[in-house]
């Protein structure tokens, strides 16, 4: 079974593209209700981003 | 605004429409890409037969991104391929192997020569850029996977990152000590660059270190985290500039750093620090048996991820930046060049704003991690 583990990094970097969208998405759902904390709001949100990334480009270099 | 917007849709479209005419219907690229393709495959044959240097294009690419993303013995800017002349100055050499060997990096000759120093002969690999040792010839055997079996000496030399990074710690520093100069010069008023740098040491203090770290903790923390965003930022915009450096994005330097982060982490900690880790409190008793392993992991994932996303970043930068400017060559039509030239000139700003949120990320998180060595004993006060 050669080939796998590009595949199984293929689906990491599936899921961390979705995380890391989904964290955007709804970063923009507080700022548009709450633009006051969009500071915060943004630090938190890069925070969380870099994380998953972090597991993305493990994924990638384990593969 | 609609209509004026539409003919630029239109002539998208059309361009779009007949790029790929201009490319693959066009009966001179299509036999440069035959030959080319038909010289990669001898080039590759021919590799494995006896490591001949790469001839076609598309392979003197590959070869010079990777010779980018190594580090070396010489600081060379750029090479005349055709004199065969290499633009740059050599660097010193410092091996420990039979006492302390010193030579400059010229003896190599860019890596085509057995370099000599007392009786011993060393060899610079072509396939990782480190030194071996040999004989007068410069035999290299390898094994079966290509790896070169000769042994390696103690390498202390002053490689291309290293100079790099004494440069750039010495920019920081002077400019820095003016900083802290026109302070008690001018009446607490920045003068000069440190006008630029002075919102950014604020940035840090007010949204990084005391929100992260808290009043009472975060002065101690502040010379370290000044120093790694500076450091880091500055390397990541020197890797921008074409003079081919390329530090941040190489694993070995980010692993140091995250050593540095991991070290002040657990050396600083308190008791509460521990507390979580090895007996979690405010979950059921099993569970903390449970969670103590996991939790020991995270306190040696944490920079290691802080190493891996460093790194990443920027190799993955300067890789696709290159590659874009590498199209230029392989397409070999005048699309080419203005494509790559555009592609290549927004990858570029985009790597500026990388280099920052790298920047910022490696102190954020380190803040966080020393935030968290800090942690006050407040979980049970808030439960009651």
């Amino acid at each position: 079974m050669e080939g796998l583990n590009y595949v199984g990094a293929g689906l990491i970097v599936i899921g961390a593209g979705l995380g890391i969208g989904k964290i955007g998405g709804s970063a923009m759902d507080a700022i548009a209700r709450q633009p006051e904390a969009s500071g915060k709001i943004q630090t938190a949100m890069l925070i969380a981003a870099a994380l998953i990334e972090g597991i993305g480009f493990a994924a990638l270099f384990a593969a | 605004m609609v209509i004026s917007r539409k003919p630029l849709h239109f002539l998208a479209a059309v361009a779009i429409a007949f790029l790929p005419l201009v490319n693959f219907a066009n009966p001179t690229s299509d036999t440069t890409q035959v030959v080319t393709q038909s010289a990669h495959h001898e080039a590759e044959a021919g590799h494995k037969e006896a490591h001949a240097e790469p001839t076609d294009i598309k392979s003197k690419i590959n070869a010079y991104k990777k010779h980018h993303v190594l580090d070396a013995h010489d600081f060379t800017l750029f090479s005349d391929h055709e004199t065969g002349y290499h633009f740059g100055f050599p660097l010193p050499v410092i091996l420990l192997d039979n006492g302390l060997q010193v030579f400059s990096s010229s003896k190599f000759e860019h890596g085509e020569k057995v370099a000599e120093s007392n009786g011993n002969f060393y060899v610079i690999n072509h396939h990782d850029g480190k030194i071996y040792k040999t004989d007068a010839a410069g035999t290299i055997t390898e094994d079966a996977k290509g790896h070169p079996t000769n042994v390696r000496p103690i390498d202390f030399s002053i490689t291309k990152n290293v100079f790099v990074m004494i440069i750039v710690s010495l920019l920081i520093f002077f400019l820095f000590k003016g900083l802290a100069g026109s302070y008690a010069k001018n009446g607490s008023i920045a003068k000069g660059p440190g006008r630029i740098f002075e919102p950014l040491v604020l940035y840090i203090r007010d949204e990084i270190a005391i929100p992260n770290i808290g009043e009472k903790h975060y002065k101690k923390y502040m010379s370290y985290l000044l120093s790694i965003f500076f450091f880091v930022l500055f390397l990541n915009l020197v890797g921008l500039t074409p003079l081919g450096i390329n530090v941040t994005g190489n694993i070995t330097i980010t692993a140091g750093l995250a050593i540095l982060t991991f070290i002040i982490t657990n050396l600083s900690a308190n008791k509460n620090y521990w507390g979580h880790i090895f007996w979690m409190p405010g979950v059921p008793k099993p569970m903390r048996i449970v969670l103590a392993p996991i939790e020991l992991l995270g306190v040696f994932i944490k920079p290691f991820s802080l190493m891996i996303r460093l790194f990443a970043n920027i190799y993955a930068g300067h890789i696709v930046i290159m590659s874009i400017i590498g199209l230029m060559f392989i397409f070999k039509s005048w699309i080419g060049s203005p494509l790559s030239f555009g592609l290549a000139f927004v990858l570029s700003l985009l790597e500026i704003l990388v280099a920052f949120l790298q920047a910022y990320i490696f102190t954020m998180l380190s803040a966080l991690y020393f935030g968290s060595a800090n942690e006050e004993h407040h979980h049970e006060e808030a439960h009651h």
